[in-house]
Order: structure tokens, then C-alpha cells, then sequence
């Protein structure tokens, strides 16, 4: 909303200080996005005659133009536009001029020759968008003076303001008065004066046939009119607050409801079908062509103005038909003012696709007792231009049942609004914060204020709509600060501290942290060897790009073949982050989780799953690694699916060279995705504390031969379990293949270190506990190597 | 006799003085100090002197093996640190030429803000709970006082999914204006608020961070896919001051003392009164940070908690943007570009 100074202080003084009263309706929540300085002219540009004009032989595109700007003294200027000749008088910039676009005028030679200024023209200006030639101004001009006055350029200062829904009387000018004043300790007079019938009984009909839809519909009807140019004084109002002067007649209903926030419309009478109005809903499929000439269909949702022979001639608040503007011959008007129903306008306008100034302010609401000062004031300010203006009897004030009483009455509590506020408030310092802005106090009876809410104020309906205007009012600076004594440990939950932890441990392993694309497309998918039943957004901000990821495979390979083309190879990555299954879709909500994606670039699935152990070791993290079930999307003979009890809770090795291929990735890409909803919601045991051993420990080696078919794990384990207790340590510390070993086996060398708590082991305890080893892993097919 | 011990010492010595490795000295000791050396075969004489020679003998022999191993002893120490000290002159590195590069990994940048936040509301005495990002327009909207008519919500404009329980039983779920309720990208973290609302007892401290989504065109300062850090406060007799407290304690302790912080009127469909909270530089510059207020009344009573007993306050604002104030970071596509040059600088 565009609020221009002149136009309060005309309504209630508030002062030219524009920053000051900027900073006071931004605190009271009508934020000043931006002071604007309308109709201001350029310093420096003066006007000047052109003596004459000359071509350069050496100049296609500019011509030497001599000027005088009043004190006789010839200025040579070049000049691209050729639209003068001796004796126009014109804009001069003269050198040092500052132009609206930043440009500072300087006297730059061409071809060897000075030019003084600058000729401008009216866009040069910012006095509209003609750039095609310099600004001819009016010939009996001084010369010599800013080109504002020749003009009559006067500027004004307009807030650009950001309104919330909540201050929907804020789209008049007499709303931002009143809350202003109010502040200002200056209260609002009413305007317009009273409405005069001095004419004879002409009236507007009104049928009102869907009420509910529309509470009010006034009409009066003015004859004397003389169609013509508004003041230049409303005019130049129009302007700074954005719209553009027409005539008087429709520049006066422009004004009414930029100050009064009470759209209108003038019709012409004469032209009106049957003299009056029916308004009701549109029928499903029904057409109507809009004032923008287009043809719109309607919906039997949509509220429809129509003659009173059911012609429709506007869409309610919405927009005018094509023929519904008064024209140059019109002289009897019938002027109409109502209100629509809010939500209902909301609909037809986003069905429509039509804002326009007059639907905004319904949409947000309108004063629904506002009519008459509003019909007062048009005629008043019409009268300026008219003064044989005719005021007839007859008005008509078609109300139905869903218009709201003038006053709604609403309790407050005080001790509420100090228990809300933190203030120590009373009955009469409430009833003075409100009072000034319309709320009346109508009865107090102890705690309980009875208040009246004002019909321009259609946002407040409840206790706590009051409480924050007395906020308002009282000064959001002014309640005050306290701490509240949390009653709440202030902590991390369990497993949101061992996600922390988890992310420490990438990070000391040096992996960086990633967020990609929570959307993927269909390809994407396929190009992941991911299923295709995923959970589509349906209205995607780029097309294509609709699919909840399922996995973050997409994304972060993306991320290393975008890296690889800077050169940046080998890189470690993570992400933790939600995806998106659609599940069975038997509940409310999908089966979300959040998960963690690691990919290892230029490493093999050895180093997903040393990573896996760390994680396993660092984290308690606990799962079946399971070769033998092959996750979709990875490579074959190189991954496992990490397993609990029947759930899959991740996976670990390498993703397929063949998804590796369609992402572009050149590296090979170590892979490893955990369900943190799952690991992270274990609570891993609390290591408790052992002995550590004071005697010496018994270190050797052994080393099997095992056929591929076997894992290296199930060997491991039975040397666990054959070593029991005495087993402090196992680390498998080669693995060969070739000479010497059978050709689909390998040779696993570990070593083992045994070690009691109470005792330094003797040769024979050790050699059994060799022996037992040995026993074991042989039944497992394992040889012991010589 | 003496003349001998002194003769047979003088000699040893001048070899034991000259031994120029330890090795050397130990040779050298073997052989003065040993069987075969003078000293012990004068030593072997010593019974066949007669008695009142034999003490004075023995004694200068003794003396002479003392001040021999005293010499060898010195000398090994001198020996000793000659060779560690040629040792370590011989050692020295250049400790400036570094092959290896820091390996050192990194958080993304969302996560360091949002954990800085966390840390700081933990202090404060909160909690943090989270919750789905695939929400319902009951959580998402109608909770916090947003029906479906609700002009507001064209203002968030959200993402819509195609999600649909299979259930045919549905009707429990058809709202009450007879829409189908549907499943969408949270727009705000808000809908957390009112799962702990309804899921656990006042007193509520409590910070949601998360991610959420709007169907906004990525520019320099926004991005379809972002995260905020609401917090939400129910309790007993919880007023504006103590939002306006809370937000100036939070401006300190996030930013520094010397930060100040302000409220100034908004609307919010969920809140009432609203405000916009505002941080000042110690510059007196303003940076406009999030919007809060108290909690509406209709919010309160849809999560089941009567507005006369409980009241509360609620406040959000973006985690990405406080890591772009931070790390001045001018363009919020550089913080998702997943661009390891621009992961590496934090």
C-alpha cells in the first residue's frame, strides 16, 4: 500500500518528518518497506531555448544543438534525438547533474568538441516511458529554471508500506490516520460532509438476490456531471499512490477508496439496463467479458453484478463488464458501494485469476457500515469539478442478513490482558489505548470490559484480537523483557546426542558433509536402479523434477560427477537426511526416516566396510552383514545388506558400475546407507568396566587356507569362540592368493594374542588353546598352513 | 714397586683418554682393566712383597683400578654424548616441508548453524524435538489456525504429494469441509509444535529445527528446500515479556553482548499478538531475523490445552540464514551447490 504524507496530514496532522513517522507505523506494525520521494525533480536540469541546430559531417547519429538557458550565454550541446528546433524550449542537465539512473552529466568531448549538458527527454526524467525524443516544454516558459516548475512537478513522500492481514482498515488512508493519530495523541475527525438529497427521487434499484454472499448494496444516483480532467492537486494524489488519472468521476472513486478503503463504482445511469442492479451467483459455465476484454466463464460459486434486466455487468468486487465505465457524455451516475463476503472472494479470485485493487480490499475486508460517509465524501470531492452536482433523493441501502451489526461487542478481561502482556494495566488505561482507534468501552463490570469493535475493523472478532491492539497501542518496547524459569532440563535427547556423535566421527575421519536434492526425477530413479513407486509432488516447482527421494544415491552421486568435472576426484561425502518410501500406504503418513548415505569416490568396498566397523565400534552400531542378499543398485560380487533380526537396516559396499556409468561418475564409489531411525533409536550398552591384565601375554600367528564360498567372518568367529576368554585379541592381518593356494581359496593370517586376568599362562595352556582353535576351524573346512 | 702402579695408570689412562668411540673404550677397557692388563698382573706380584710393602702396594693398586674406571666412566659420558649429540645433528628435518594435506572432514554448514542454535537453546533450558517433513494439512495448517479457506495459506505456498492412504476407512480423516485431507511438504516447522503439544504435558521449552519446503524459485536469498528453528514455551502464566526475554537472552548469547534485539508488530495466523523479532549490530545496524508472538488461543485449544490455564509463546526463524550472517555468504545456492572448493572453506 502506497501511502502518501500530504494526504494524512489532510486527514489528521502528523507532522513532514517522514523517517520519524515511518518509525512510528512501523512499530505499530505498519512496516515502512521504503520512503519514496514522488514527482521529485532532477537538480540541475534547467530549462533552455534552442537557438539552433547543426549537423557534424563526421556524426551520423548525434547533431550539434545551441542553447540558451536565460542569461544569454550560448551552450553547445550534442544531442542523439532530432525532435527540436529553434525556439522549443527543453531540459537542459547541465554539467555535474546526477540522472535518475546514477548517470553523472559530464562535459565529454565528441569528435574534439565539448558538450555542455545533456537534452533530456521524459523517460531521461522519470516523468513517464517516452524516450523517442528530448521533452518539449511549454514555449512561453522561463528559461533558466528547474524544469519542475515549468512543469509543475511537486513532489510528494510516500511510505511504500507492508500491511498485514490483520489491519485490513489500513488500505485506506483514514485507517493509517487514525492508528497514527492515535498515537499521536490526535484523533480523526469524521470527513465528508453531510449528504444533502436536495435533487428529486431518483433511485438505482436493488435486487439482492444471494444475500448471504452479499451483506450491503448501496446505490445513490448524482446527475449535473461533467465529465473531465480531475484537479491537479488529485491528480498528482493518484499518482504518488499509484493509479493513474482518468477522469474526475472515476479519479474521485479511485480516491474514496484509497482513503476511505471502500471500493465503488460509478454507472451510468442512462446506459444502465433497467436502471438498477440484481446481484446473485453466476450459473456454472455463464460468461461474461471483463472490463480487460477478456471473456471470462464463471462458476456458480461466483457472485455476478447484472442490470436489472439479469444482464451481468461486473463480477461482484471483482472486476467491471466491458461496457460499465461512465464515458465523456456521461452526466447521471449511479454510484454503488458494498461489501462481499471475504472467503468466497477468495475463491473466485484465485479461480479467476484476477487482483485487482478493489478485490484485494474486499478480500480482506471492508467497512460494512461505511457506506453513507463514503457516498458523503465522493459527492464532496466530485462538487470540486461538478458544482451543479445534483444529489438525488432516493437511496437505496439493500442489506441482507449476514451484515454484521455496526458494533460487535466483545469481553475483555483485564486481568487477561495483563496476564497475556505482562502489564499491570487497568480498566482506564486499557479503554485509553483502544478508545482513539474506534474500540469503544461500553460497560465495565469489575474484571470483564465489555468493548465495541468498530465495523472498519472486520480482523477482530475475540478477547485476544483486543489484547493485541492495546499491545499495539501500549508499545511493544514498552512490556518489557523477562527470562521464564524453564521447568525443562534444557538437553539433548538420547539419540539425538548420538547423532551428533555420529556426525564427529565422519568428520574426524575426514568425510565432508552434503545436502542434495530432496526431488529427483523418474530417470534419476531408473538411472539408480531405484523402483519407480515413489511419492510424487504434484505440483513440482520444475517439472519433472516431482519424486521424493527414496534414496540419496541420485543426489550424491550427482555430487561427485559434478565434483570430478572441476578435477576434483576422491572425495568422501555424507549426507544425513530424510527419505521418502511410499511404503504400503496404509498409513496417514509415509514411512519416512531419516538415513545416512556415505560414498567413499576412488576407494573399493574395503574401505565402506572399514567404515562400517569403525562405525560399528564408535557408535555400538550392531547388524548382519549379508552377502549373500544383494541391495538393487549396487555392485553384485561387492556388497552386502547389513541386516537385524528380518529388518534390513542398510547396506554396504559399492554402487554398480553400470549406475556409475549413467551418472556420469568416472570413479569407482565406495558405498554405505544406514537407517538411523533404526540404529540410532538403540541405545548401545554402556561399556562396563574390565580388569586390565598385569601379566604377560602369548603372541602368535596362524594362517588357514579357506575356499572362497566361505567368509573370512564365519572363521573369524569360530576362533572367537574356540579362544573364549583367554582370546584378548584377533587381527587378520593378510590375505593371499596365488602359488601355493588352491585356486578358489585364500589364505587368511591372523594373529592372535591370549592373555589371563589372574595368571601368566604356562606353554601348555597355550598350546591347547591352539589346538582347540585349530580343531574347530578345521571343521569349518579351514587348513592350517605349515 | 709404586713407581710401576703409577707407570702402568699413566699408560692406561692416556689409552683410555684417547679410545674415540665407545666401542674403542670398551676394548681398551678390557684390556687395561682386564686379566691380561698391567694393573692386574702387578696386582698378581703383590703376595709375593713382604708384609710391610704388601699394604702400601695394594693400596696404590686399588687406587690406580679406581682412578681408571673413574676415567672410563668419564669418558664413556663423554663418548655418549658426543654420539647422540652427531645423532641428532644428523636427524634434523625441516619441518616445513609437509607432504601431507589436512584430512580433516567438514560439517555442512546448515548443520554447524544448526547445531551453534541447538547449543544455545539447550542453555536456555530447552529441549528439541523433531518431527516428519511429509506432514498433513491438519498439522501443517488447520492446527494453527489456518482452515482451508484461509487466505494466509496462498502465502506459503507449498508443495502438494500424490501420497493417499489406501485405507478404506478414510472418512475418520476427510476434513470437515469434506476435502480429502491431503499430504504435503511441511511449510514451517510449525506442525512440530503441535505433535509435542499434543503429545506431552506442559511446561513446554521447546526449539524445533528441521527442514521444510516451499514452492519458492531459488535466488540469491531463497530456496525451495531450507531449514528453521521454531521454538514454542507453554507454561503457567507465560506472558510477552517473556517472549521479548527470551529472544533478547537467545540475540546474546548466539550473537554477543553486545547485540540487541526488538520486537515490532506482525500477523501470524497462529500467533497473537504477533511480532517480527529484529536483531541490532553493535554497528546500530538491524538485520530482520524471524517472526514470533504468543501462542493463539485456537492453536491452544486445538491441541487440546485450555487458554486460560496455559498460555504461551512461539518464534521461528531461518538456520541457513544465520550461517550466510555468519560466514557472509551472499548467494544461498552456494551453500547447496554440494561444491567440494566451497565445502572445504569451513
Amino acid at each position: 500500500m502506497k501511502v502518501v504524507l500530504s494526504w494524512l496530514n489532510d486527514i489528521v496532522p502528523v507532522g513532514v518528518d517522514a523517517p520519524a513517522i515511518a518509525e512510528v507505523m512501523t512499530q505499530l506494525g505498519m512496516q515502512v518497506e521504503e520512503i519514496l520521494h514522488v514527482g521529485s525533480t532532477v537538480d540541475g536540469v534547467i530549462t533552455a531555448k534552442v537557438l539552433r541546430t547543426e549537423r557534424h559531417p563526421d556524426a551520423a547519429k548525434v547533431h550539434r544543438v545551441w542553447v540558451d538557458a536565460g542569461d544569454g550565454v550560448e551552450r553547445h550541446v550534442w544531442c542523439g534525438a532530432f525532435n527540436m528546433q529553434a525556439g522549443d524550449v527543453i531540459p537542459l542537465a547541465t554539467p555535474g547533474t546526477t540522472m535518475p539512473d546514477g548517470r553523472v552529466i559530464e562535459p565529454r568531448p565528441i569528435l574534439g568538441i565539448e558538450s555542455q549538458g545533456m537534452l533530456c527527454s521524459a523517460n531521461e526524467l522519470g516523468l513517464g516511458d517516452d524516450h523517442t525524443g528530448i521533452l518539449i516544454l511549454a514555449a512561453d516558459c522561463a528559461l533558466g529554471v528547474p524544469y519542475g516548475e515549468a512543469l509543475g512537478l511537486q513532489a510528494e513522500v510516500v511510505f511504500d508500506v507492508d500491511l498485514t492481514r490483520n489491519r485490513p482498515d489500513c488500505w485506506g488512508h483514514l485507517g493509517v490516520a487514525r492508528d497514527l493519530g492515535a498515537q499521536l495523541g490526535r484523533r480523526v475527525e469524521p470527513l465528508g460532509a453531510a449528504l444533502d438529497p436536495a435533487g428529486s427521487v431518483r433511485s438505482a434499484t436493488v435486487d439482492l438476490v444471494d444475500g448471504e454472499r452479499c451483506p450491503r448494496f448501496t446505490t445513490i444516483v448524482l446527475s449535473g456531471i461533467v465529465v473531465q480532467p480531475s484537479p491537479g492537486w488529485m491528480a498528482r494524489r493518484l499518482k504518488a499512490a499509484g493509479m493513474r488519472p482518468i477522469n474526475n468521476v472515476v479519479d474521485v472513486s479511485n480516491y474514496v477508496m484509497l482513503e476511505l478503503n471502500q471500493p465503488n463504482h460509478a454507472y451510468d445511469l442512462d446506459t444502465l439496463g433497467g436502471g438498477g442492479f440484481r446481484i446473485r451467483l453466476a450459473l456454472d459455465g455463464e460468461t461474461i467479458v471483463t472490463l480487460d476484454g477478456v471473456e471470462r466463464t464463471m462458476s456458480a460459486d461466483d457472485l455476478l453484478i447484472c442490470d436489472a434486466l439479469d444482464v451481468p455487468i461486473g463480477v461482484a468486487g471483482i472486476m467491471g463488464g466491458l461496457h460499465s465505465e461512465i464515458t465523456d457524455t456521461t452526466a447521471t451516475v449511479a454510484l454503488e458501494i458494498a461489501c462481499f463476503e471475504q472467503t468466497s472472494m477468495t475463491r473466485s479470485m484465485n479461480r479467476l485469476g484476477i487482483r485487482s485493487e478493489a478485490s484485494g480490499r474486499f478480500e480482506r475486508g471492508v467497512d460494512t457500515h461505511g457506506m453513507p460517509p463514503a457516498q458523503a465524501r465522493f459527492v464532496e470531492l466530485l462538487r470540486e469539478t461538478c458544482p451543479d452536482l445534483v444529489v438525488h433523493a432516493g437511496a437505496v441501502d439493500e442489506r441482507s442478513a449476514s451484515l454484521p451489526p455496526a458494533e460487535r461487542p466483545v469481553l475483555v478481561r483485564v486481568s487477561q490482558v495483563n496476564r497475556i502482556l505482562g502489564t499491570t494495566l487497568d480498566a482506564d488505561g486499557i479503554a485509553a489505548l483502544i478508545e482513539p482507534i474506534g474500540f469503544q468501552v461500553a460497560r465495565r463490570d469489575g474484571d470483564v470490559l465489555t468493548v465495541g469493535i468498530p465495523s472498519w475493523r472486520p480482523d477482530s472478532s475475540a478477547e485476544i484480537d483486543l489484547i493485541e491492539e492495546v499491545a499495539r497501542h501500549y508499545g511493544y518496547s514498552n512490556i518489557g523483557a523477562a527470562v521464564p524459569n524453564s521447568t525443562m532440563h534444557g538437553r539433548l535427547s538420547p539419540m539425538q546426542q548420538r547423532r551428533r556423535l555420529l556426525r564427529q566421527v565422519l568428520v574426524g575421519r575426514g568425510l565432508a558433509e552434503v545436502i542434495t536434492d530432496s526431488f529427483l526425477s523418474e530417470s534419476a530413479l531408473a538411472e539408480a536402479h531405484l523402483s519407480d513407486d515413489a511419492i510424487h509432488i504434484t505440483n513440482p516447482l520444475v517439472a519433472g523434477d516431482d519424486v521424493l527421494r527414496p534414496s540419496m544415491r541420485p543426489g550424491i552421486l550427482r555430487t561427485i560427477a559434478f565434483n570430478e568435472s572441476h578435477r576434483r576426484t576422491g572425495l568422501s561425502l555424507f549426507e544425513i537426511g530424510h527419505m521418502y518410501p511410499p511404503g504400503d500406504r496404509r498409513s496417514a503418513l509415509p514411512p519416512e526416516f531419516e538415513g545416512l548415505s556415505v560414498a567413499l569416490a576412488g576407494r573399493d568396498a574395503t574401505a565402506a566396510m572399514a567404515l562400517w566397523r569403525e562405525l560399528v565400534s564408535a557408535m555400538g552400531f550392531g547388524a548382519r552383514v549379508d552377502q549373500s542378499l544383494v541391495p538393487v543398485g549396487l555392485h553384485p560380487t561387492r556388497s552386502a545388506t547389513l541386516s537385524v533380526g528380518r529388518d534390513v537396516v542398510g547396506a554396504v559396499g559399492e554402487i554398480h558400475p553400470s549406475v556409475l556409468a549413467s551418472f556420469g561418475v568416472a570413479e569407482r564409489v565406495a558405498w554405505l546407507e544406514l537407517d538411523l531411525s533404526r540404529l540410532l533409536g538403540v541405545e548401545p550398552k554402556i561399556a562396563q568396566w574390565r580388569a586390565t591384565s598385569r601379566y604377560p601375554s602369548s603372541d602368535f600367528d596362524l594362517a588357514f587356507v579357506l575356499a572362497d564360498t566361505v567368509p573370512a567372518e564365519k572363521l573369524d568367529k569360530a576362533i572367537r569362540q574356540a579362544g573364549g576368554n583367554l582370546l584378548v585379541d584377533l587381527a587378520l592381518f593378510d590375505v593371499y592368493r596365488g602359488t601355493g593356494v588352491a585356486d578358489d581359496a585364500r589364505s587368511l593370517a591372523y594373529r592372535l594374542r591370549l592373555q589371563a586376568t589372574d595368571r601368566t599362562l604356562t606353554d601348555i595352556e597355550v598350546a591347547s588353546v591352539r589346538a582347540k582353535i585349530v580343531g574347530v576351524t578345521t571343521k569349518l573346512g579351514a587348513q592350517l598352513r605349515a | 714397586m709404586i713407581e710401576q702402579v703409577r707407570g702402568a695408570l699413566d699408560a692406561a689412562l692416556t689409552r683410555v683418554v684417547a679410545a674415540a668411540t665407545l666401542d674403542e673404550l670398551r676394548a681398551v677397557d678390557a684390556v687395561v682393566l682386564g686379566k691380561k692388563g698391567e694393573l692386574a698382573r702387578l696386582k698378581t706380584i703383590l703376595g709375593s712383597l713382604p708384609v710391610e710393602e704388601r699394604k702400601a702396594f695394594g693400596l696404590a693398586i686399588n687406587e690406580a683400578v679406581g682412578a681408571l674406571q673413574a676415567a672410563s666412566t668419564e669418558r664413556a659420558l663423554e663418548l655418549d654424548s658426543a654420539e647422540v649429540s652427531s645423532r641428532i645433528a644428523a636427524e634434523r628435518l625441516d619441518l616445513t616441508e609437509v607432504i601431507a594435506r589436512p584430512t580433516r572432514g567438514h560439517a555442512h554448514l546448515v548443520t554447524q548453524a544448526w547445531e551453534r542454535l541447538e547449543d544455545v537453546f539447550i542453555g536456555l533450558g530447552f529441549q528439541v524435538a523433531e518431527g516428519p517433513e511429509v506432514e498433513t494439512d491438519f498439522y501443517n495448517f488447520e492446527a494453527l489456525n489456518m482452515p482451508r479457506s484461509h487466505p494466509a495459506r496462498s502465502g506459503f505456498d507449498t508443495l502438494f504429494t500424490d501420497y493417499r492412504q489406501l485405507e478404506a476407512d478414510s472418512s475418520d480423516h476427510t476434513a470437515a469441509d469434506g476435502h480429502e485431507p491431503s499430504v504435503l511438504l511441511r511449510t514451517h516447522t510449525s506442525p512440530v509444535q503441535i505433535r509435542v503439544m499434543q503429545s506431552i504435558e506442559p511446561p513446554i521449552y521447546m526449539v524445533m529445527p528441521g527442514r521444510v519446503f516451499r514452492r519458492d524459485t531459488p535466488d540469491a536469498t531463497h530456496m525451495p528446500v531450507f531449514h528453521q528453528i521454531e521454538g514454542l514455551v507453554i507454561d503457567r502464566n507465560i506472558t510477552m515479556a517473556h517472549l521479548a526475554g527470551t529472544i533478547d537472552s537467545f540475540t546474546k548469547a548466539f550473537f554477543g553482548g553486545d547485540f540487541t534485539s526488538r520486537l515490532r508488530p506482525n500477523y501470524f495466523p497462529f500467533t497473537e499478538p504477533s511480532a517480527e523479532f529484529d536483531i541490532q549490530r553493535p554497528d546500530g545496524t538491524w538485520i530482520e531475523l524471524g517472526g514470533c508472538g504468543m501462542v493463539h488461543p485456537n492453536v491452544l485449544r486445538a491441541c487440546g490445552l485450555d487458554p486460560d490455564e496455559w498460555s504461551g509463546f512461539a518464534f521461528g526463524f531461518g538456520i541457513d540464514r544465520m550461517a550466510r550472517e555468519r560466514h557472509g555468504i551472499d548467494d544461498i545456492r552456494d551453500m547447496y551447490s554440494n561444491d567440494i572448493r566451497f565445502i572445504e572453506q569451513f
